[in-house]
């Protein structure tokens, strides 16, 4: 099966938000791994899964719209669902800290 | 334009799988179980991101049901603990 070339216009913002993504990505798991308090690093991830994930997302949508030539949306079904969500675990988990450390 | 897209998606899928192995030594290190919870949380993030990244690598839909499914189960775990730590008990009567 040969896949189709996509055009230099689709091609082009793919690429770039997908290394974006990425470099947010891995930025913020160096944080997780290198910041000295809880608290501190509890905010690290939270950038990988915001701005790294839409990124990711909004790649996937333009490719996929691309190479099915309909628009595809369902990749917003993901970025809902992480913004639901990572709140609700971020705000239990540090109140679980906040319990065991006696602050 | 087929190699640059090949080219950022594969070096994409190296940061999120350098972000899951980051999280992975977070995870056996973490001095605390909040820690150890965090870098669950991070670490299943990553990985669905993974996932999506060789999805658009292999022009293919069927890993967005996957990455779709570790977000559902991912979340719910990492809920689920972090409520044990929180009271003792995941679902209380």
């Amino acid at each position: 099966m040969t896949e189709p070339t996509l055009s230099a216009w689709v091609a082009i913002p793919a690429a770039i938000l997908l290394m974006l993504g990425g470099i947010i990505a891995l930025i913020g798991a160096i944080g997780l791994l290198r910041l000295k308090s809880f608290y501190a690093r509890m905010h690290a991830p939270t950038m990988g899964a915001t701005l790294g994930a839409g990124c990711v997302l909004l790649a996937s949508m333009i490719v996929s719209s691309t190479v099915t030539h309909r628009a595809v949306f369902h990749e917003l079904l993901i970025a809902a669902f992480l913004t639901m969500t990572a709140p609700v675990t971020a705000i239990l988990l540090m109140r679980a800290a906040r319990n065991r450390t006696g602050m | 334009m087929n190699e640059l897209l090949d080219l950022a998606s594969g070096f994409a899928a190296a940061c999120f799988m350098a972000a899951v192995l980051l999280a992975l030594v977070r995870l056996f290190r973490g001095p605390r179980a909040q820690d150890r919870v965090l870098a669950f949380d991070s670490l299943y993030i990553a990985g669905m991101l993974t996932l999506l990244t060789l999805g658009i690598r292999a022009r293919s839909a069927v890993y967005f049901d996957l990455a779709l499914l570790i977000g559902l189960f991912g979340f719910v775990g990492s809920t689920a603990l972090a409520k044990f730590l929180l009271r003792g008990e995941v679902i209380e009567p």
